[in-house]
């Protein structure tokens, strides 16, 4: 309090501040730090917390039964994360550009491509399961019409094929969102720009690869990291659709499922919460390294041009 | 700055405010969850009051399928002949229970009366000190101890729940195709897999109505329903506890490769098939048999237009001691921080008398008492099912008593490599072997 006069304590910004870091303390960075702080220990008789120091992450990577579980789960995140990255975000930037060259109607395809996003798992699951389904599903119909029908296969019910159906039940349900984030990106490139490639006779191809497209790399980031966090904390969808055992034969295991078994339990399984911990900072390690590497290779080399 | 120094003040005051707000709140809140207000207030008169006094029991329960049962017809009865005592039925989601459960128990505002999963949840929460023991309780004479090994603690001393029900294991089959295709009941391995075979030519019919998307079924309806013929039932599952027998034995391999044989009879796709399309497949009267669970028996009679029937795990030799799963697989024990455990405890004494057990294998029926009581079940179905413990030997799933306990899970891994068998991405002979190698990882006995 006795600092000279002109640069007094600014306590106007704590209060300002206090709100919403109050309720993010709480709410986010207490439980964060506490789930961490319970990895570090293990469940003795009657349920009190031993400290155990890094007792469980060593079991993690070094017990056979937890690592392959881990490895087998990270394995089938990475899967699922590049079949993201490969269908979901190129579609989504090419209806972006689509959508952004005005066809008639644009309002119409962006809210109905937008929609599958806002609507619940549960409901996605249930009807692509539907769709899928060997005994009333319409795919095969739909194959044996344009006389396909052979090509129908159980897909989610196969392990070589389960995990793959999933993801792309995944791109289907939120290929909106990088849709919407080029698609806004696109529409605020000035038209001078545009207008200036095609008076030195650029074609569509080259006025979208040489022009556009550098101009939306911040954008092309930002989905990348939005879908890499997305991906590596999915359990909903494949929890839905798979269980928590998230089979068959654990194809379809990933990070999210791994966790809510360890944590939660299934069915004789009782859960421990410890090992679920310890899982838990492991998805927010690899979160943390992957938006950290993002954040060196990508973010601070990028230009962010002015337009 | 005055002005700052005021408004920090304001707030934090503000949120003081907030703060014992919640706090004067929470005892009214526990006053309405326990629904017990007047006798919190009268607690000094309580127990001389106690035999004049009303009181609420609330029972926790994931059967909320049963929920219109126990309002109409079983709670009805127990409070006509305990005018003092009503009860509620507070069920939550199957599939949230357990989670639900230890949240209101470590909170203090699960109710009196506790429904108890089988083995190792309820167990659990008797070694917490949540469920009190029951053994000084009158009428628990009444079961055997097959029916109250699933409750009670490792050495046999206490028991901790009343056994309410079990299920077992079979098959249902659709009598209209039965009779249509001029079929029989099989007893044997092979007389099941010629008729298998005989829907699968003379028929559109699918065979058998199962899948193994959900992999559960694989293990329950599947291995544990085929499987006692194999290993002898009790004696099968004792050895495995004790360590003498190994999945890697024949009768378990043997079972696996009756499972894999069912393959080429299942829905096309079964591979994607789940529990409730299998279930809809049989009860539209398009599939002849459904290996089944006898908790069946309520719904399908309830959506099938056709009569059924049912017959027992065929025999792998005829002339074979018949074994059937007559799964423990659910019982009521007393929370042990309840208010009114004198009304609590002549509740669960009532749960052990004929007329509980009457009410409750009838209104559900599918549902079996566990105790020795000789009783009638109207339901045809539930009858033949039901009397399959006079011809049969009864055991449990051998997966549920202790070696579940360790990781990795024998009952995770019965679904995976159950399910994973019939898909034919495994053999019988690696199943065993992953199974084994589980088991050995962590039990003693079998190590």
């Amino acid at each position: 309090m006795h600092r000279p006069a002109g640069k007094r304590f600014p306590w106007h910004l704590v209060v300002f501040l206090a709100p919403a870091v109050v309720v993010y303390t709480l709410f986010m960075v207490y439980p964060l730090l506490d789930s961490l702080r319970l990895s570090f220990f293990t469940s003795g008789p009657g349920n009190e917390r031993i400290f155990a120091g890094i007792q469980n992450y060593v079991t993690l990577f070094t017990n056979e039964d937890w690592s392959w579980h881990f490895w087998n789960a990270f394995k089938n995140n990475l899967i699922f994360f590049a079949v993201h990255m490969l269908v979901q975000n190129p579609i989504g930037l090419l209806l972006a550009s689509l959508l952004a060259a005005r066809v008639r109607g644009h309002a119409v395809y962006r809210t109905l491509l937008f929609m599958p996003t806002v609507l619940s798992v549960v409901i996605i699951g249930f009807i692509w399961q539907l769709i899928l389904n060997p005994l009333w599903g319409v795919s095969e119909t739909i194959l044996e019409l344009v006389n396909l029908g052979g090509l129908y296969r159980p897909w989610l019910g196969r392990s070589s094929s389960a995990l793959i159906t999933v993801s792309l039940i995944s791109v289907w349900q939120f290929v909106g969102i990088p849709m919407i984030l080029f698609y806004t990106a696109l529409i605020g490139i000035p038209h001078e720009l545009i207008e200036a490639a095609r008076v030195d006779g650029a074609s569509g191809w080259a006025i979208f690869w040489r022009v556009k497209f550098p101009l939306i790399l911040p954008t092309v980031g930002i989905v990348a990291i939005l879908t890499f966090v997305g991906n590596f904390n999915a359990f909903d969808l494949i929890y839905t659709m798979k269980g928590a055992l998230a089979g068959p034969d654990f194809s379809t295991d990933i990070m999210g499922t791994f966790f809510y078994r360890s944590f939660f339990g299934q069915q004789l399984q009782l859960g421990n919460p410890t090992m679920g911990a310890t899982v838990a900072a492991m998805m927010f390690l690899i979160i943390l390294v992957g938006v950290l590497l993002y954040m060196v290779f990508w973010q601070r080399r990028i230009t962010t041009y002015e337009v | 700055m005055r002005k700052h120094w005021l408004l920090t003040l304001i707030l934090v005051l503000a949120l003081l405010l907030v703060a014992c707000g919640g706090d004067t709140e929470e005892p009214a809140e526990v006053e309405d969850t326990g629904e017990t207000g007047e006798v919190a207030e009268e607690e000094a008169v309580e127990e001389e009051a106690e035999e004049m006094e009303e009181v609420t029991l609330v029972i926790e329960s994931w059967r909320n399928d049963d929920l219109p049962i126990w309002q109409d017809v079983i709670i009805p009865a127990f409070e006509e002949q305990y005018p003092n005592i009503n009860v509620e039925f507070q069920p939550a989601a199957p599939a949230e229970y357990n989670g639900v459960l230890n949240t209101k128990l470590e909170g203090g505002t699960a109710g009196d009366l506790i429904t108890c999963r089988p083995f190792d949840a309820s167990l659990e929460l008797y070694q917490q000190g949540y469920l009190a023991s029951l053994n000084d309780l009158p009428g628990l004479d009444n079961f055997s101890d097959v029916a109250k090994s699933a409750w009670r603690t490792d050495d046999g001393s206490t028991v901790f729940c009343v056994p309410m029900a079990s299920v077992i294991h079979g098959f249902i089959y659709n009598q209209a195709i039965f009779d249509e295709l001029g079929l029989e009941e099989p007893e044997t391995q092979d007389e099941f897999m010629a008729l298998l075979e005989t829907i699968a030519n003379e028929s559109d019919y699918v065979p058998l109505a199962m899948g193994t998307a959900d992999q559960w079924e694989a293990a329950t309806m599947g291995f544990q329903n085929i499987g006692p013929n194999y290993w002898q039932g009790e004696a099968g599952r004792e050895a495995l506890l004790a360590g003498e027998q190994a999945f890697t034995d024949q009768a378990y391999i043997d079972t696996w490769q009756a499972l894999a044989a069912w393959a080429p009879y299942l829905p096309e796709g079964y591979e994607a098939v789940k529990y409730a399309d299998s279930q809809s497949l049989f009860t539209l009267g398009q599939a002849a048999i459904y290996p089944a669970g006898s908790w069946e028996i309520q719904l399908f009679e309830s959506q099938a237009d056709f009569d059924m029937g049912a017959f027992p795990p065929p025999l792998p030799e005829a002339g074979d001691t018949c074994y059937i799963s007559d799964h423990t697989d659910i019982a009521m024990g007393m929370n042990a921080g309840t208010e009114h455990p004198e009304a609590a405890r002549t509740f669960l004494e009532w749960m052990t008398t004929q007329e509980f057990a009457e009410m409750y294998t009838n209104q559900l029926p599918g549902f079996f008492t566990l105790s020795n009581h000789s009783i009638e079940v109207e339901n045809e179905l539930a009858q033949e099912f039901l009397s399959w413990r006079e011809t049969c030997e009864e055991t449990i799933r051998n997966s549920y008593q202790i070696l579940s306990r360790g990781e990795p899970n024998l009952e995770n891994d019965l679904w995976r490599v159950s399910a994973a068998v019939i898909n034919g991405n495994m053999t019988p002979e690696q199943a065993a072997e992953e199974v084994q190698s589980g088991l050995d990882s962590w039990y003693e006995p079998q190590q």
